[in-house]
């Protein structure tokens, strides 16, 4: 898309998995649950004349039944498409006509739906009548899901076409074999195109319900009217219990997948199953990381395969936490011919970092900027809304903002080994790259 | 829905509001400060005016090159130490570079201004450029180019859609600049651009946040304005020449979709006060696009079925011409040729019938609540006020964006598109997909794979 074209970056910033927040800075939390068992969290904050709503559910890809990959995806794109009678047209228009912008964000675990409106009241009870209607009462017309299902596909067409997510597919179905989180999150374009509009509306009522339900608010409203609100949202949900545990992923066996395509360079994806989102050792791993491949210029990867050789413009590595445990990724992308001696820089990387954890003066390095950039994680309403709804759908704890920036603080040398050792054994890799002719 | 109405609502949001600071010190370097206290932190970002409209053919992409090489050190700072010392004071920065301009930014909390400012003025006057370095750097760039360019079939449409709609203007050159001239490019090359132009007196500091501005202003005299002013080549305007008739382009590129770029010269903004086309084309994209259910969405994606993305954009604050650009991805089982005919045919009714009224509020709608809606990102408004003012607009042109919007009519919109939407004015962009399983391209050639 031309809008990418704007700018050229210098560097491909690392994205926001982990969502860290933390102390000082006090952000006023408040919490409740809704009579239908909503769980609620909300921040006040008066200064801007605007109101940011966010409801999530586990209703993720990873709850797609056997068979019905896409089911998720679909379910959720069709929300406000069509609801409690109204139109896709009439309610994009009365969103737009209040200045409302309704937003979908969807993973393998969570399908999410964000308001943001103007607090002034003609605006935010017109945009949030939209809401209720497009939670509580989408219509899936026939019409309409026939059309998205073509959507849908088509999309899943375009990606494939892209080197980057056809490593990224490769390597999920390499590390978790059986497991819901192998499954794409779109989903199998043949699975699509054999779904119909009662699967949709099942798999909305066991999962779009108030027990299920995580409603975050942030912006200028009382916490009455805060308290209103979700009751008015989770009033019209269903009453599904709440959904099943995923099952735990196994670690992966060590595996070397090479896929052709037509592009100029490789792809080239390493990792192994990493963690779950409330993994006691979740801070000396993401801490550790920012030495490894998380802290841009500052990480070894970026030094090895960046600047040192020249190898490629991103190199990185993450965990990405999850309900259950996400992977751990090492990525990079490098012209065809040097895809070899790039991909054995980068485990090399790994296994000495492995064997002998960060140094002392890389640690410090680490724990300065994490801990000395936190004010940036939480400097707008955008932001605290988004931490709002991590700590509900992963059930953190309240406190996990007040002691973010001590937990960071108190990650030794010793910790961050011992946990990178334990999670990640460099025998058991599994490896992908996607690129022209992918012989070895 | 995202793309390119994206663009037009990026410009669409101007904050009238918060205290605004802007001087020039003596050696001619701009400073411009926005104070907004809701939190503990602050953006600061030099804006320079050279992008890749400023370079020469055969050296294209030389002013992203030097953009990366801003970071290897200067004759005080070692190679890698900028961002060493910015990460250890919790601080995240990066640099982009446009067709207009290069810029580079630290947000951090609010106390540690001086550290950024500091080493920015350093690199601004005192860069080192080592072959070495460079060597290493340039291959870098061109991995950059591979992944963001040549490996994405609709970059590679837009690129060679841009080399054909201008033929004189240098927009017509990829702001990351032609593969073999990134081979062919060399240290000096480099050292030339920064010599060329990295002055005060071409640069502007624009700092955001938590901050004093007389502070700030203070702090920029002591870092910036102690370098000398130095004198600037000639800037030519270059300007394109009218087009006469409709121009049409096919990519060939492995894909499993096609895809559809339409693009219009159109004029941007010059004068903010007196002009109204530049409001009129920019509410018109949002007739076409600004909603789930805006005229391209519904009557292609929804009604017709004929696509499965379509969106209008256009960005009226620019150095060099403005274009208005649709874009969209047919559905399965139907032609680009039928979609370009449909996407005419919306165009048509604007130009015939004109815009309901219930449009024109509604897309003002928008652009009110994204006036607010914007003042909860720092970085933004930051970006603004540089982009503004790189392209020769007043802040007050920002200021007044949202009343000049609300002011225009409908019959405006509909003369905007009967004046500047019109066929012989049209470039048109077809990618045409190639199989994913053909026997490999070659790289003997890097990243050409098109046929136009």
């Amino acid at each position: 898309m031309p809008i990418k074209y704007v700018f050229v970056l210098r560097f491909l910033g690392m994205l926001l998995l982990s969502l860290p927040l933390s102390a000082q800075a006090a952000v006023a939390i408040q919490h409740w649950q809704t009579t239908h068992g909503a769980r609620v969290y909300f921040v006040e904050s008066r200064e801007l004349p605007m109101l940011d709503v966010a409801v999530d559910f586990p209703a993720g890809s990873a709850r797609d039944p056997a068979g019905k990959s896409g089911l998720a995806q679909l379910t959720h794109g069709l929300l406000d498409q069509g609801a409690g009678g109204l139109s896709d047209t009439t309610i994009a228009h009365r969103l737009a006509d209040v200045g409302a912008v309704l937003s979908g964000r969807f993973d393998r675990d969570r399908a999410g739906v964000t308001l943001r409106t103007l607090s002034s009241a003609t605006e935010k009870n017109k945009a949030l009548d939209i809401l209720a209607q497009v939670l509580q009462r989408p219509d899936f017309p026939q019409a309409v899901v026939k059309r998205e299902k073509q959507r849908l596909i088509a999309s899943i067409r375009e990606a494939e076409a892209d080197p980057g997510e056809v490593a990224s597919k490769a390597f999920y179905r390499a590390l978790y074999g059986t497991h819901p989180y192998a499954r794409d999150e779109a989903g199998d374009p043949a699975a699509i195109a054999r779904l119909t509009r009662g699967d949709l509306q099942a798999f909305y009522r066991m999962h779009y319900s108030a027990p299920n339900a995580v409603i975050s608010m942030m912006g200028d409203i009382t916490r009455a009217e805060a308290e209103a609100i979700a009751q008015r949202l989770a009033a019209g949900l269903s009453h599904a219990a709440p959904v099943p545990a995923l099952p735990k992923p196994a670690q992966a066996a060590t595996s070397d997948t090479r896929i052709a395509h037509p592009s100029t360079q490789s792809h080239v994806l390493v990792g192994v199953v990493g963690m779950a989102r409330n993994a006691p050792d979740f801070f000396p791993l993401f801490v550790g990381n920012y030495v490894l491949g998380g802290g841009g210029f500052d990480s070894r990867l970026m030094r090895e395969v960046r600047d040192k050789r020249g190898y490629a413009y991103s190199a990185y590595s993450y965990f990405m936490p999850m309900t259950e445990a996400g992977p751990f990724q090492l990525g990079l992308q490098t012209k065809l011919e040097q895809t070899d001696d790039a991909l054995k820089v980068a485990q090399d990387t790994l296994r000495q970092f492995i064997a002998e954890g960060p140094s002392e003066a890389e640690l410090i390095q680490a724990k300065s900027n994490l801990t000395g950039g936190f004010p940036l994680r939480i400097d707008s309403n955008k932001k605290i809304l988004d931490y709002l709804s991590v700590i509900g759908f992963y059930n953190l704890p309240l406190d996990y903002l007040d002691t973010w920036v001590d937990r960071v603080n108190a990650v030794d040398v010793a910790a961050v080994r011992q946990a990178f050792a334990r999670r990640i054994d460099p025998a058991r890799l599994v490896t992908v790259v996607v690129g022209a002719g992918s012989a070895r | 829905m995202r793309s390119l109405w994206a663009i037009g609502l990026a410009l669409l949001l101007g904050s009238a509001q918060a205290s605004l600071t802007d001087v020039t010190l003596d050696n001619g370097m701009r400073v411009i400060v926005k104070e907004d206290r809701r939190a503990p932190v602050m953006v600061s970002q030099v804006w320079y005016r050279a992008g890749s409209m400023d370079e020469f053919n055969g050296t294209t992409g030389v002013a992203h090159v030097l953009e990366h090489m801003m970071f290897k050190g200067t004759q005080t700072v070692p190679p890698g130490e900028f961002s060493k010392r910015i990460a250890a004071a919790g601080g995240r920065e990066n640099a982009f570079t446009s067709r207009d301009y290069t810029a580079y930014f630290q947000q951090m909390q609010k106390d540690r201004l001086e550290l950024a400012m500091q080493l920015e003025a350093d690199r601004m006057a005192n860069l080192v450029i080592s072959d070495e370095l460079f060597a290493k750097e340039i291959q870098v760039v061109m991995e950059e180019r591979r992944l963001r360019t040549d490996d994405q079939p609709q970059s590679v449409l837009y690129e060679r859609l841009m080399a054909t709609a201008y033929q004189a203007h240098p927009y017509r050159r990829p702001i990351i600049g032609w593969m073999d001239d990134l081979s062919s490019m060399t240290a000096q090359d480099a050292r030339d651009w920064y010599a060329r132009w990295y002055a005060p007196n071409n640069a502007t500091l624009v700092v955001a946040g938590d901050v004093k501005a007389d502070e700030v202003v203070a702090l920029a005299r002591k870092y910036f304005g102690v370098l000398p002013k130095r004198a600037l080549p000639e800037r030519k305007t270059q300007a394109e020449p009218p087009q006469l008739g409709e121009k049409r382009i096919v990519v060939k590129a492995p894909a499993q979709l096609p895809y559809l770029l339409m693009a219009w010269h159109a004029p941007k903004l010059k004068d903010w006060a007196q002009d109204i086309e530049p409001y009129a084309l920019q509410i018109l994209a949002g007739v076409l696009s600004g909603n789930d259910s805006a005229r391209l969405q519904k009557t292609l994606v929804k009604t017709q079925q004929i696509a499965v993305n379509a969106s209008a954009g256009y960005d009226p604050v620019a150095r060099g011409p403005a274009m208005f650009m649709i874009d969209a991805t047919p559905a399965a089982g139907k032609s680009v040729a039928a979609l370009e005919r449909a996407i005419r045919a919306e165009i048509a009714r604007i130009q015939r019938e004109g815009i309901s009224d219930a449009e024109l509020a509604r897309v003002k709608a928008q652009v009110i609540a994204a006036d607010v809606y914007q003042q909860d990102s720092l970085f933004y408004q930051a970006m603004q006020l540089g982009d503004y003012v790189i392209a020769g607009l007043p802040p007050e042109a920002l200021a007044g964006r949202v009343d000049k919007l609300r002011a225009v009519t409908a019959s405006e919109v509909q003369a905007v598109a009967q004046k500047w939407l019109q066929d012989e004015r049209v470039n048109v962009a077809e990618l045409d997909p190639q199989p994913l399983n053909a026997p490999a391209r070659r790289a003997a050639v890097p990243g050409v794979r098109h046929a136009n």
